[in-house]
């Protein structure tokens, strides 16, 4: 969406309710491949983190959205196991770096942006209804 | 204006308050942006411009952190929660006051 079109409050929190959405499930891939193990150091997983981007719309009024999804964090630790299936010539595997610690932070702090937002939307739903009903 | 004359302030305090809403909920929706400067409208200067048929885009403030972050997002939840839950409830208060006007009228219409 470009600058300058209206921007419902539905609009505002409705998407930045989709980008969480987005992270949540980054935090999901990073911990679900937690200690995963690969043959090479370009095939071992990297944990992944949205961007966020400010959208701009009209009267101060501003969303957010995902800009991209970039790998983050540190790069894959090399381990010397040659009896591992997934071994190189060498006998060396990578298992992804994923700091379970701080995907979990992430998470809560996810959920709890997500719920923050679905507060706004409630009390917005409650308000318009409210005025809907006005001089009945 | 006939509608001036009986809802009074109420009806533009209201427009007012819903962009307010707006704005609170965009700094609500960017809490995790990187670089996002939160803002809030000055009500009273925000009702003024209203009450002369202009925009509400003078009275936008940047909101100054208690306690800045590293990624220069200067949203604090529990500032914008606080103001958002103030200006839901003078958005309540200006509906009861309109209810009011208007069950007013239909009573003096009706003859009850």
């Amino acid at each position: 969406m470009s600058v300058g079109q209206p921007l419902s409050i539905f609009d505002i929190s409705g998407r930045a309710m989709a980008a969480n959405l987005v992270r949540l499930n980054t935090t999901a891939s990073n911990l679900a491949n937690a200690g995963t193990v690969a043959g090479s150091e370009a095939g071992a997983f990297r944990s992944l983190k949205p961007v966020f981007r400010t959208v701009m719309g009209e009267g101060g009024r501003a969303t957010v959205a995902v800009d991209r999804i970039a790998t983050a964090g540190a790069g894959p630790t090399q381990r010397h196991d040659p009896l591992h299936p997934l071994a190189d010539a060498n006998g060396d595997v990578w298992e992804a770096a994923v700091d379970s610690a701080a995907e979990l932070v992430e998470m809560v702090e996810t959920s709890r942006q997500y719920q923050n937002n679905v507060q706004v939307l409630q009390t917005a739903k409650g308000l318009i209804a409210e005025t809907l009903r006005l001089g009945q | 204006m006939i509608g001036d004359s009986i809802f009074g302030i109420h009806a533009t305090a209201l427009k007012v308050r819903e962009s307010r809403m707006g704005i609170l909920a965009s700094n609500i929706a960017n809490a995790a942006t990187p670089n996002y400067k939160a803002r809030d409208l000055d009500f009273g200067d925000a009702l003024k411009l209203a009450e002369n048929g202009q925009a509400a885009d003078p009275a936008l403030r940047f909101r100054i952190p208690v306690q800045t972050s590293m990624d220069g997002n200067t949203v604090e939840m529990a500032t914008e929660q606080t103001a958002f839950a103030e200006n839901a409830l003078g958005y309540r208060t200006s509906l009861s006051f309109l209810q009011g006007r208007i069950s007013t009228l239909s009573r003096a219409l009706k003859g009850e």
